[in-house]
């Protein structure tokens, strides 16, 4: 498990890296899925077409999509694209940017899944055995054929087993041509795509590096800036509960002690070690000391939770801390629209001369 | 062992031309890889065999040849150190020719690769050439079938082709062109062995110290580029968590700055207390919780985060009643 973790790691440090990862992942998986794709040909004039091409375009194009829905970004450009500007400006340069690099890592499984169909040929032999030249591939010059047997004898060609026309036309030589004509498209579909990417990338650097580093900069801050939002609202959640379930329990216990009239004295007798590790443990049972009252505080959390409302701390036992609960208590009540013009502020100045 | 894989994983990423020298091995090793897993599937027809065979053996190795340009890191550095304004830093031309030199070797590599295998292999160049064989050198050429003698060599490629049947004609005539292809595959591969060789022994002769010079430096660009980029991540990251405590700490109702004057001060708080607070940034009601994440989506806060980066803090100093200092912090 160390091994994971530590690999993990270090596919996680750099986010590019994962994302690549996860994109050649999704090359090999495509790869391995069409070697382990049975292919069958229906055979039939009216359905080969559909088949071949199907098979060459459709798990193409749903690997496409899978590809965004794996991508973390996706979730990311699309609140970016819908947020209202509120104080932040919005760069259309940004999404743009994030946009290309998403479909960019999106469109490699696809583009290997079409190359390996092309490379293959049993595809294109499917879908273009009906329009071969029978003269070509002939064996005898007259086939004494109607139109609709010759297709329905050519369309049985990518299926050796029910082909019978093998005095008529020579079904590896026809099946030859077709796979090198598959294969002669595989290779100009790999070329140009090859040359497309050759372009952007290495002839980009001469124009625009200067605007294109700064959208880069921006785009990964956008994606930080959510990651960091997260963490601060989770770290923030758990302070919230502890704080919240600690007043609970203080609550209780401040009615539990009334209740009982004060019953316990202090225990300033003892000597010193023994205070100090008793208010600890004293400290951990938050006021709670009998059965009735713990059975009182689990009965409440569930029958009448705390308000989600935290007091503040500080609270001495002059009127002048009377008069700060009273008024930290009529700030807990206002709304937030006046309470977000009162804030008040007071900072000192120290200077060192 | 997972510390001696770390120790390699660190040395190959602390010298940029190592990982490079890997990057351009592996792309060798697929483009063999690639040739094996790769039907080759001759037409045996006379107008197209030569097409398809040159066919297989150059466009591949166009295709690895942009792949390694691309692949590699130092085409970034160079193009980018091509295309910059001057500024305030001179640009070095021997720099850039050394960058353009390594990115040039390091991308032949694997086209050449391609080529060789494929020469060794033969396969193509029987698919090509088999038309051109002089069929009298060979006995048993099939003269029965009623085709021309350019479509009965056209069909030697092809291993089930029924007109060969009973002759050893085929194979006679694959194995001459296949010979013929390994000679040249040989000899293609002991030249570029011998021209390596002696450009790797004669080249300390001319100019080393200059060769120093520019080797150190493209390095240093390398490394200054990957630093940069190091810096932003480093820097998006601690702007990023600073606008958020910022954005927090604006939705708090009211800031208190309590002074500790008094000594009817509340017990001291203790490390854990201080860390809460610190979490919750003054936070503390749902409906502030509620506000706060409706805010964060309505009306981002602006991309300026001097006032928390800058904040001042707070220094006591006490003295006595002649002024002097008994106690400071600043």
């Amino acid at each position: 498990m160390d091994k994971f973790r530590m690999m993990f790691q270090f596919l996680q440090s750099n986010q590019e890296s994962f994302m690549n990862g996860i994109c050649g992942i999704m090359a090999l998986a495509s790869a391995q899925l069409y070697a382990s794709f049975e292919f069958n040909c229906p055979c039939m004039p009216e359905y080969n077409y559909t088949y071949g091409i199907g098979v060459l375009v459709i798990p193409a194009f749903w690997f496409f999509l899978l590809g965004f829905v794996l991508n973390n970004n996706v979730s990311m450009l699309v609140e970016e694209w819908r947020r209202p500007t509120g104080q932040r400006g919005k760069d259309p340069t940004i999404l743009r940017y994030m946009f290309i690099s998403i479909s960019q890592r999106s469109l490699i499984a696809p583009a290997v899944w079409i190359s390996v169909t092309l490379m293959d040929g049993e595809s294109f032999v499917c879908a273009y055995s009906v329009d071969l030249d029978v003269y070509q591939f002939g064996n005898a010059t007259e086939h004494g054929l109607s139109e609709e047997e010759l297709m329905r004898m050519l369309a049985k060609i990518p299926c050796k087993l029910i082909f019978d026309g093998q005095h008529i036309i020579s079904r590896e030589a026809a099946t030859r041509y077709i796979q090198c004509v598959s294969q002669a498209f595989g290779w100009l579909f790999l070329l140009l795509i090859t040359v497309i990417a050759f372009l952007i990338r290495a002839i980009r650097p001469c124009f625009t590096q200067a605007a294109f580093l700064k959208t880069k900069y921006w785009s990964h801050y956008v994606d930080i800036e959510r990651k960091m939002f997260d963490e601060t609202c989770t770290e923030h959640a758990k302070g919230f509960a502890k704080v919240c379930i600690q007043q609970y329990f203080e609550s209780i216990s401040g009615e539990m002690r009334s209740f009982h009239g004060h019953l316990r004295g202090d225990d300033s007798d003892d000597d010193d070690d023994d205070d100090e590790k008793h208010n600890n443990d004293e400290d951990k049972l938050l006021g709670i000391w009998a059965q009735d009252d713990m059975d009182k505080v689990l009965w409440n959390w569930h029958t009448c939770k705390p308000p989600l409302s935290l007091r503040k701390d500080g609270v001495s036992d002059d009127a002048k801390g009377d008069a700060n609960t009273q008024e930290i208590g009529l700030l807990n009540q206002k709304g937030f629209g006046s309470g977000y013009n009162n804030k008040k502020e007071w900072a000192v100045y120290y200077s060192k001369v | 062992i997972m510390d001696r894989l770390k120790l390699v994983l660190q040395y190959f990423q602390s010298n940029s031309e190592s990982i490079s020298n890997g990057i351009c091995v592996i792309l060798a090793l697929i483009s063999v890889k690639l040739y094996t897993s790769f039907d080759f599937n001759c037409p045996c027809i006379p107008q197209y065999n030569k097409l398809y065979a040159l066919g297989v053996m150059f466009v591949p190795p166009v295709i690895l040849f942009l792949l390694g340009v691309m692949i590699n890191r130092h085409t970034g550095v160079m193009m980018e150190e091509w295309a910059r304004p001057p500024g305030k830093r001179t640009k070095n031309p021997a720099v850039i020719k050394y960058l353009f030199s390594a990115m040039m070797q390091r991308a032949l590599l694997a086209p050449m690769v391609w080529i060789l295998v494929t020469l060794l292999d033969g396969k193509c160049f029987i698919c090509a050439f088999s038309m051109s064989v002089d069929p009298k050198h060979f006995t048993g050429l099939p003269n029965n079938t009623g085709l021309d003698l350019v479509k009965i060599m056209a069909k030697v490629p092809c291993k089930e082709d029924i007109i060969f049947r009973n002759t050893t004609f085929r194979k006679a005539v694959t194995r001459y062109v296949r010979c013929y292809s390994q000679a040249i595959g040989w000899s293609i591969l002991l030249l570029l062995i011998l021209v390596g060789a002696v450009a790797r022994v004669i080249k300390p002769c001319f100019n080393h110290a200059i060769f120093l010079q520019t080797r150190y430096w493209s390095n240093y660009l390398d490394i200054e580029q990957k630093l940069f980029d190091e810096t932003c991540v480093l820097h998006a990251r601690e702007f990023a968590r600073k606008c958020v405590v910022q954005f927090f700490e604006g939705m708090q109702d009211d800031a208190v700055l309590r002074l500790p004057l008094s000594h009817t001060l509340p017990s001291r708080k203790t490390q854990d207390e201080y860390e809460e607070e610190e979490r919750l940034h003054g936070i503390t009601r749902k409906e502030q919780v509620d506000h706060l994440l409706q805010t964060w989506y309505q009306c981002r806060p602006e991309l300026d985060v001097t006032k928390i980066a800058h904040r001042p803090t707070l220094c006591i100093t006490w003295e006595d009643y002649k002024g002097r200092t008994i106690y400071s912090d600043v």
